[in-house]
């Protein structure tokens, strides 16, 4: 049955719109899925490799930005963004990789912090190439209903699935695993560390920067404030994996769905609503404190609190 | 004959310091070197340059005649030398056997290869029985012979091996000796530090006895315990405490 889940999961997703869903429900359920794309790609390097990054705005702005520009500067449509921004956004996380990965723990933590930040500031101020502020935007939409983007994220998140889970079940798996445990151990194991920190990030930011490029495409305007945002991209694609599960194949997933609803249901309560960050905040506090390997990583746990409950509820 | 490893002056300064100072010897293929010496008499940082987690501050290390120092641990263990680490380093959240996994994918071209060479190793150093359990909760006697295993999956010419035996019971020690020598007979050349001058003195073909940086002595086990220098530097510490 196990080995089932994936296929079934993927059959249901696949008949979803058939269902009549709303255009509102369609438009959540594809944030969603951008969100498990982001979560899988943050979590191979921070959850697997153990390389906690601040700053994946930084790559899922370069696709994002990839795909904008062509439209804008070179007139060829959006979607070239997708194939293209493999290929920018890897030789950035190459150059970021190069740059941060020297540094250890919290240290590359905020390295990549300021990463985002410096290319959110460079993306508002290189007007002549970004537009700046103002931004950029998509005057055609290629489809007007939402079913052809559904399939396109789902495409690309079943590819994230597929490619995190062959790495994490090959060598570079266990390498990745390693070095997360203990880098000096696996140095003098003989694992090049540099070298494998270096393909956790680039396969991770080449994901991430994916479902940037799907972003313009489908969102049909960007600017440096959206796409590069440190609290709404970077801590919240840390915010998925903690929620989901660090260091799971479903985690991501299961962080999205339920930080994409939550996220949504806030903001529609009256006077709340717009302290949607500060319940984040108090959420990501009680998740540390109650679930530190998240809902998936400790699902035993929290089914063994509710068999207790019952039991409690059927003796009373 | 070029021996297998070969220290050659080698210092290593931190600060004003000297850890060590114009250390030189040899280990020949198929020896076990015991190096001892007092607490902070530079034995790790002998083991960090040679693995070369360490530069040299002055002074070179060869492996087969090929100088090593300057190239990145990685790069060395490929080169055929692993270690162990005084204060063990398990991979905590993996299991023992995914921990021997890990290292044996130095040399296996495949996982199916990397699976079984790991397993093999494993019944070798008698931690089969545990494989399936996190690194994370095994007793210190276990952890030292799991950094064991992990070296030896990497498939070494020569091991490193860092007080292996401090902190065991008498029934791990004698296990612990066992594998040893069973490594010895294998083929693979041991350079060991040990406080324990019993387990020393019966492995070792030769000692090396450092204190305070530098080489006070070296020879076959009589000879270094009838050594007077040696003697002083142990119960001059001894006396002192």
């Amino acid at each position: 049955m196990k080995r089932y889940a994936p296929y079934i999961i993927l059959l249901v997703l696949a008949l979803l719109p058939f269902l009549g869903l709303s255009t509102y429900m369609m438009h959540i359920i594809i944030l969603m899925i951008m969100w498990a794309v982001i979560g899988m790609a943050w979590n191979l390097l921070g959850g697997y490799c153990g390389q906690v990054s601040f700053g994946h705005a930084a790559f899922f702005g370069v696709g994002a930005y990839t795909a904008g520009i062509i439209y804008f500067k070179l007139g060829v449509s959006a979607w070239w963004g997708l194939p293209l921004s493999v290929l920018v956004v890897a030789v950035e996380g190459v150059i970021i990789g190069f740059i941060c990965l020297r540094l250890r723990g919290p240290f590359f933590a905020l390295a990549t912090l300021a990463m985002g930040e410096v290319l959110r500031v460079t993306a508002e101020n290189l007007r002549d190439f970004t537009q700046g502020t103002l931004g950029i935007l998509i005057k055609e939409r290629t489809w007007v209903e939402k079913i052809w983007y559904y399939y396109i994220i789902l495409a690309i998140a079943v590819l994230s699935y597929v490619v995190v889970k062959k790495v994490i079940e090959s060598k570079l798996g266990y390498y990745f695993v390693a070095i997360r445990e203990d880098q000096d151990a696996a140095e003098s194991l003989g694992i090049n560390t540099t070298l494998y920190k270096t393909i956790a990030l680039v396969i991770s930011a080449v994901l991430t920067g994916l479902a940037g490029a799907f972003y313009t495409n489908y969102m049909g305007y960007i600017d440096p404030e959206v796409v590069f945002a440190l609290h709404d991209i970077s801590i919240i694609t840390i915010m998925i994996v903690m929620v989901g599960g660090v260091a799971t194949y479903w985690g991501p997933a299961v962080g999205a769905g339920i930080m994409v609803l939550l996220a949504e249901w806030i903001r529609s309560l009256p006077r709340i609503g717009t302290a949607h960050q500060t319940l984040f905040g108090i959420l990501l506090i009680l998740i540390i404190i109650f679930l530190p390997n998240g809902i998936v990583g400790d699902f035993s746990k929290i089914k063994r609190a509710l068999a207790m409950r019952r039991k409690l509820d059927t003796t009373t | 004959m070029t021996p297998l490893l070969e220290i050659k002056k080698v210092s290593r300064f931190f600060g004003g310091l000297a850890a060590v100072m114009d250390v030189s010897f040899q280990v020949n293929q198929g020896e076990i070197v015991g190096l001892i010496g007092p607490n902070g008499a530079g034995k790790t940082t002998l083991f960090n340059v040679i693995n070369g987690f360490y530069k040299p501050s002055r002074g070179d290390v060869f492996f087969k005649g090929k100088r090593i120092s300057g190239l990145k641990p990685h790069q060395i263990c490929r080169l055929g030398i692993a270690r162990t680490f005084q204060v063990v380093k398990p991979l905590q959240r993996m299991t023992v056997l995914d921990n021997v996994v890990a290292s044996a994918y130095l040399r296996a071209k495949s996982k199916k290869e990397a699976v079984s060479k790991a397993i093999d190793i494993l019944h070798f150093t008698d931690l089969y029985e545990e494989r399936d359990k996190l690194s994370k909760g095994l007793p210190l006697g276990m952890r030292k012979r799991l950094e064991i295993a992990r070296a030896l999956a990497t498939e070494p010419e020569m091991l490193l091996l860092d007080e292996s035996f401090a902190g065991l019971n008498p029934a791990e020690l004698d296990r612990s000796i066992e594998i040893i020598k069973k490594i010895r007979d294998s083929g693979i050349t041991i350079l060991i530090i040990e406080h324990h001058m019993k387990v020393i003195m019966s492995i070792s073909d030769r000692i090396v006895v450092l204190n305070y940086g530098e080489k006070i002595a070296e020879g076959t086990p009589e000879e270094v315990g009838n050594n007077p220098l040696v003697i002083e530097a142990y119960l001059g510490e001894a006396a002192s405490a």
